[in-house]
């Protein structure tokens, strides 16, 4: 049983449809995210993925359609959910620490309050020690997690990832999976999650919906019933593979 | 390695100059170029310590003109550079006409100043401000527009005021931009003031130099002019200063190179 059918919805997305000038980018995209469920989009480059969170998150208005968190109208409206980019964004001028503090600012708490208040969460997020460090003394993986602390401080219960390890190595993004996992059992979000990555996709998610070439549409939702918590045994499993040919023979 | 290359950076000019200087004096010693033509490197620093007493009078006067002119640009680029940046049609409409008035000569307008202004310290000013004015909020406007689109948005998606994305990110984002066309500025403003003076007063650099002229003292034009470059530099020099003290990021993003 997944997530999805035992919770009730926490955000629903209905007909989407957005061109820029002449090029269709977004064509008639419908999902759904339960409360607690992890849920990826996978589809090649180029096919409008960004462009579906950047009108969830309120930053593009489509040109049909609409967007509903708790069943509100939240259609071209920011600032409801934590939006992490495809890039770090992190920026240049200001420590991590103060960097990460940037959505606790914004909604008001004064510096060294918010500061006091992002300390704790340092070691669960590996950057413990690097608190003063500007982002270009950091690490591609340390970043990534740099831009993943930031965006969970936003502290909402509904969080978009654009692809968040896309540009890392096979090990260092393996280990970031782990990681996000167990930082995932303690946060009690709903998860968007882009990737490019099948195995990524089937590994961390409760459903799948697997997103056509441009313009986006959905050609189909899969269920991954595998058990959880889940391991990287889990990636050799016969199970897991029979998974990934499906998607495979979908994209 | 890197502080051989670093030494070597500043060596290499140093000697250079020390080398023009000697050449300068060899070639005015031997009496190719008489006295009275061109000074030697040598008179022109016996002619500064004779009339540093008298200069230093003329050098408040034109350092406290060159700073006020300075101040007031900076404080009016960044109200303009702002205002541009944030109401589109205001920039539009007034952009044409900076880059216009960059063509206007000023030594041509600065004699009208006397009349408009007065003679006292203030058409200097003006003509200070006019000529740093161009290169900060050019610079200061291409900073402002050059702040990551995403970043901006990534901003707003949390939710932030206009105020808060300026502070945040178009800011500190303009400021490499920004503290190039200070230090532009910076250089042009001691010497503003001096084409300031020479087109009537009664005090400054500009004028000891007209009148240092007037009397055929060549050693002494040579002295005012060290001393015109001499605060250039100094004034470019705390600029440089204050980009280094502000802008901690940058500085240990270049120590890391
Ligand atoms: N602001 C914009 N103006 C014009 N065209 C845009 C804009 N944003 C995106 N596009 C175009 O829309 C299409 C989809 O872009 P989008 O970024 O959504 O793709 P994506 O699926 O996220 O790709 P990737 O997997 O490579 O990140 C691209 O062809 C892109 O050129
Ligand atoms: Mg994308």
């Amino acid at each position: 049983m997944s997530s999805y059918r035992k919770n009730r919805e926490k955000l629903v997305v209905k007909d989407l449809r957005k061109s820029f000038d002449d090029l269709l980018v977004v064509d008639g995209v419908s999902l759904k995210l339960g409360e607690h469920e992890f849920v990826s989009l996978i589809g090649p480059s180029g096919s409008g993925k960004s462009t579906i969170f950047n009108i969830i998150a309120g930053l593009l208005s489509p040109d049909d359609g609409k967007v509903i968190i708790e069943g509100e109208d939240y259609t071209g409206r920011t600032g409801r959910v934590s939006y992490m980019y495809q890039k770090d964004l992190l920026l240049p001028w200001k420590k991590v620490i103060d960097n990460v503090c940037l959505p606790l600012v914004i909604s008001g708490r004064s510096w060294p309050e918010a500061r006091r208040q992002v300390q704790k969460y340092f070691p669960l997020f590996g950057l413990e020690g690097f608190e003063d460090r500007y982002p270009f003394q950091l690490s591609g993986g340390m970043r990534q997690r740099a831009a993943l602390m930031r965006t969970y401080m936003f502290s909402s219960d509904i969080i978009l990832l654009d692809e968040p390890f896309g540009g890392l190595d096979a090990i260092t993004k393996s280990k970031m999976q782990d990681w996000l996992l167990e930082v995932l059992n303690k946060l009690q979000a709903s998860i968007l999650f882009i990737t490019h990555d099948i195995e990524e996709a089937i590994f961390l998610s409760d459903r799948i919906y697997v997103l056509s070439g441009r313009p986006a549409s959905v050609k189909d939702e899969v269920i991954i019933d595998l058990p959880k918590p889940r391991t990287k045994d889990l990636i050799t499993s016969r199970e897991f593979n029979a998974i990934k040919r499906y998607i495979l023979d979908i994209l | 390695m890197k502080k051989w290359a670093n030494i070597e950076h500043r060596l290499v000019p140093c000697l250079f100059l020390a080398a023009l200087l000697l050449v300068w004096q060899a070639v005015v010693e031997s009496g190719l170029i008489a006295r009275y033509i061109l000074p030697s490197p040598q008179d022109v620093v016996i002619a500064l310590v004779e009339i540093l007493p008298v200069l230093k009078g003329h050098i408040m006067v034109t350092l406290q003109e060159a700073l006020a002119g300075f101040g007031i640009a900076i404080l009016l680029a960044i109200v303009l550079a702002v205002v541009m940046d944030n109401v589109p049609l205001v920039k539009k409409a007034l952009y044409p006409l900076i880059i216009i008035s960059q063509t206007v000569p000023i030594i041509a307008l600065a004699p009208l100043f006397g009349m408009w202004f007065g003679y006292y310290m203030l058409p200097k000013i003006i003509v200070v401000v006019l000529v740093c004015f161009f290169p900060i909020v050019i610079s200061l406007l291409h900073g402002l527009g050059s702040a990551d689109k995403d970043m901006l948005n990534l901003l707003k998606s949390m939710g932030a005021s206009r105020l808060q994305v300026f502070r945040l990110v178009k800011f500190p984002a303009s400021m490499v931009n920004f503290f190039s066309g200070l230090r532009i500025a910076a250089t042009y403003s001691i010497m503003g003031a001096v084409i300031g003076e020479w087109l009537g007063g009664t005090a400054g650099l500009g004028l000891y130099m007209l009148r240092a002229k007037h009397s055929y003292a060549l050693d002494r034009v040579f002295a005012t002019i060290l001393v015109i470059v001499l605060f250039s530099m100094a004034v470019f020099q705390v600029i440089s200063l204050m980009q280094y003290l502000l802008m901690p990021w940058q500085r240990k993003m270049q120590n890391d190179k």
